[in-house]
């Protein structure tokens, strides 16, 4: 295949995938603002937009660190070039550019999600149907992924679609857990305090892993075993081994279908290995701040190897 | 002469208003049809179109980015036996054409004949001397041409056009198809429709058939397009998924080995065909315009030693060019020793000082063409202009006559469009399209019908607010 088309449907699925993580991002925060005080909802609301990089964004518009303000920057705001509707509009655009890559179903889907959230989002976002929206954008990207599976052949063209989904969501999970992990960090003034016990829930609801810890741990909840969780626990879709594991397992297909691997398989496997053989305890004693960082910098290195191995660019 | 006083031939009706042969089991399925449900289903159709994402990009317009072509459900039918006679004429004018680009990049036995004027050709910018001496692979210039017809009686097709750079439209004659199957699936069990749905194949088979010399192995045949803002995007990226080719862009591809090769994902991998989707001047900066970044430096040289097949050959456009049209009648005689099957529209050259005088005394009822126009841009409607419309053009006319033909304003006929007061006429074309490779000539039976949406207009393009309906050529 073209290596720029590669490259477009690497994109295409990292977008989708940033925008419904974005989504779910949106709907942690939201409840933090309903069920906690005006400050924490502000703290709340502010730490979304450091998650997702879009602080200094927002601080040039002057508003206040509020649900309407921040939610209608994110999802809608023509001047905000990572809003979720860019986001979409850019997977479409990247969908249209690789059209002879895609079935007709992905396509359409993506395309069908373009035009469905362009008219939800050509108004503001109330407080009222702010869950409408957000569900909206997660039921769009389920779509897309359905399509994705039950139509493409499993050739190159879907493994460089993996690729950039599971690149994106850990690197996505893995910012949560970085702006949040003092948090996640053993505290003898607050440990089981209320404020805490939100908190912690709200780093599970940005990665719609709530009701998964909840029903793995019998309703307990610790920030060690909240990090555990997020960072090793194979199982959850949105962990970071979980993504490692398929991103080894697209990887692979790759390296049997090219015949060989490149310096991008190298890279993985010196990742994936970190996370397998390191446990939750040293994470913590060692630093879960430097954990994550130097994660974070060791995924992007890895999306750059296979832009350089498999020729994305000239 | 007024529009309006035209008697124009309905396909559909007869002067009686009883329905023609033609359209006989169209209509008996169309009585037993509900109103309110059919008026649902055509406004439903630009939902089907959305969706799948035909679109087109109207150039000038930044607000609407990309446009729907309006679709409207009546389909247009064909005789097996008008399409036979269509075809035959069809067939022997692409000959034509395909024997004059040779003759004019070769020994111009035509003007030496004396038959054709040699300034048509001198100062012509779609003639390009890069071509002359050379001949492409297999002896095709122009592997994919749309020919445009009119109609204006029973048994009078006239060609309006011929189309022989890059003619667009053909994934419209698909997918109109597509959608009138998924909208009235019965009505395909009723009434006897030819396919249209192998064009994409047939043209894979007649594009690997032009195979260059340095081709090895089955031919690797790619779809260049100028990029996703073009406005005919959709449909590049359409054929090359409908062939199983690659849709390469200018930046994808380079020269490699005396090869043109595409950047892939395991190197650079070279390309046997290019149906290419981007004009002449654009195709190679080393050649043409040195600004351009949609095509290939170098493209030309590999083109010349044998190492790539260019469809449509570059240089074809001097072959639909609107002076050499006026030519056609003698160009088919000239190289098929018949008589031309199909006639042309008659012409004026406003080049020629007696022709110009008649243009000039009869502005108000004739069309004016640019000779290098297409897509509607820049003609007059005579009849439907007004008085300072009519002194403007005159102006530029009396400035720049070889600039111009004229052609009388022609009684287009008629099919009925669907519209909220019911089936109403509306004035047609039709342009089917013909595949050319060296085993032969392939028309697919159907093309692109265009419509005037607006009472009495006979402007059919989409740029200018035409639309499209299915075209039907019934089985035997």
């Amino acid at each position: 295949m073209l290596g720029r088309s590669a490259n477009g449907v690497f994109w295409m699925f990292r977008y989708l995938e940033r925008a419904e993580n974005t989504a779910r991002l949106l709907d942690a925060g939201f409840r933090m603002a309903l069920t906690r005080g005006v400050n924490a909802a502000r703290d709340e609301w502010r730490s979304v937009l450091v998650t997702i990089g879009q602080d200094a964004g927002f601080a040039t518009t002057g508003a206040d660190y509020a649900g309407p303000a921040v939610t209608n920057y994110i999802l809608r705001d023509r001047d905000n070039p990572g809003s979720v509707l860019q986001m979409i509009e850019a997977a479409r655009t990247n969908a249209r550019a690789v059209r002879t890559a895609l079935t007709r179903e992905v396509w359409e889907a993506t395309n069908e999600s373009w035009m469905g959230l362009r008219d939800l989002l050509s108004r503001p976002a109330r407080e009222a149907n702010l869950g409408d929206v957000l569900a909206a954008i997660r039921r769009q990207a389920t779509l897309v992924r359905g399509a994705m599976d039950g139509t493409m052949l499993r050739n190159e063209i879907f493994n460089f679609a993996r690729i950039g989904t599971f690149i994106e969501r850990a690197d996505n999970t893995a910012r949560i857990l970085d702006v949040k992990y003092y948090v996640l960090l053993p505290s003898l003034a607050w440990v089981g305090s209320s404020l805490d016990n939100a908190q912690w829930d709200t780093v599970l609801r940005s990665v719609a892993g709530d009701r998964a810890y909840r029903w793995l741990n019998a309703g307990s909840m610790d920030p060690r075993g909240i990090a555990q969780f997020l960072i090793l626990d194979g199982r959850f879709p949105r962990s970071l081994a979980f993504c490692y594991e398929k991103l080894r397992s697209n990887m692979g297909s790759l390296a049997r279908e090219y015949g060989g691997e490149t310096a991008a398989h190298g890279l993985l496997r010196d990742a994936a290995a970190r996370i397998d053989q390191t446990g939750i305890d040293t994470i913590v004693e060692h630093g879960l701040h430097q954990f994550i960082g130097e994660f974070i910098a060791g995924n992007q290195r890895i999306a750059d190897a296979i832009a350089a191995d498999y020729r994305f660019v000239d | 002469m007024n529009p309006a006083a035209f008697s124009s031939y309905d396909e559909m009706h007869d002067s009686q208003g009883a329905v023609r042969a033609a359209y006989s089991g169209y209509c008996g399925w169309l009585d037993e049809q509900e109103t309110g449900w059919l008026r649902r289903q055509n406004e439903a159709a630009e939902g089907f179109f959305r969706k799948t994402g035909i679109t087109f990009n109207v150039y000038g317009d930044d607000a609407a980015e990309e446009r729907l072509i309006p679709f409207d459900v009546v389909p247009r039918v064909i005789t097996a036996s008008e399409w036979r006679k269509l075809t035959r004429g069809i067939e022997q004018r692409v000959r034509a054409l395909n024997a004059f680009l040779h003759d004019l990049y070769h020994r111009r036995e035509i003007v030496r004949a004396g038959r054709l004027p040699e300034r048509l050709l001198k100062d012509n910018e779609a003639f390009l001397p890069q071509m002359a001496g050379f001949t492409p692979p297999g002896g095709v210039y122009t592997h994919i041409v749309g020919i445009d017809l009119v109609r204006t009686g029973p048994d009078e097709f006239m060609v309006l056009e011929d189309n022989a750079r890059t003619p667009s439209g053909v994934s419209y004659m698909l997918e109109n198809r597509e959608t009138m199957m998924a909208m009235f699936p019965e009505l395909f069990t009723k009434v006897p429709v030819r396919p249209v749905s192998d064009y994409p194949r047939r043209l894979a088979r007649s594009l690997a058939a032009c195979a260059p010399p340095a081709a090895t192995g089955r031919p690797v045949v790619a779809v260049l397009t100028p990029g996703i803002y073009n406005s005919a995007y959709f449909e590049h990226a359409f054929l090359a998924d409908q062939m199983g080719a690659e849709l390469v862009e200018g930046s994808d591809l380079r020269v490699v080995d005396g090869r043109i090769a595409m950047r892939t994902t395991r190197g650079y991998q070279p390309i046997d065909v290019i149906y290419r989707r981007v004009d002449d001047e654009y195709l190679d900066p080393l050649s043409f315009n040195p600004a351009s970044t949609l095509g290939v430096a170098g493209i030309m040289d590999v083109y010349r030693a044998g190492g790539i097949t260019i469809a449509n050959a570059p240089g074809t456009g001097i072959s639909d060019d609107k002076a050499i049209y006026s030519f056609m009648p003698e160009i088919v005689e000239f190289y098929t020793g018949e008589k031309p099957l199909l006639q042309n529209v008659p012409t004026w050259r406003c080049s020629e000082a007696e022709s110009l005088k008649y243009v000039l005394d009869n502005l108000k009822d004739l069309v004016v063409k640019e000779v290098h126009g297409s897509g509607g841009y820049g003609m007059l409607i005579g009849p439907t202009s007004s008085k300072g419309e009519l002194a403007a053009f005159e102006k530029k006319l009396r400035a720049r006559p070889e600039n111009y033909i004229a052609q009388p304003t022609l009684s287009l006929s008629t099919v009925p469009i669907f519209t909220k007061a019911g089936l109403a006429p509306r004035h047609v074309d039709l342009r089917p399209f013909v595949l050319v490779s060296p085993t032969g000539i392939d028309i697919t039976p159907g093309g692109l019908t265009r419509v005037a949406l607006k009472k009495g207009s006979l402007v059919v393009n989409s740029s200018q607010g035409g639309g499209t309906k299915d075209t039907w050529v019934l089985e035997d």
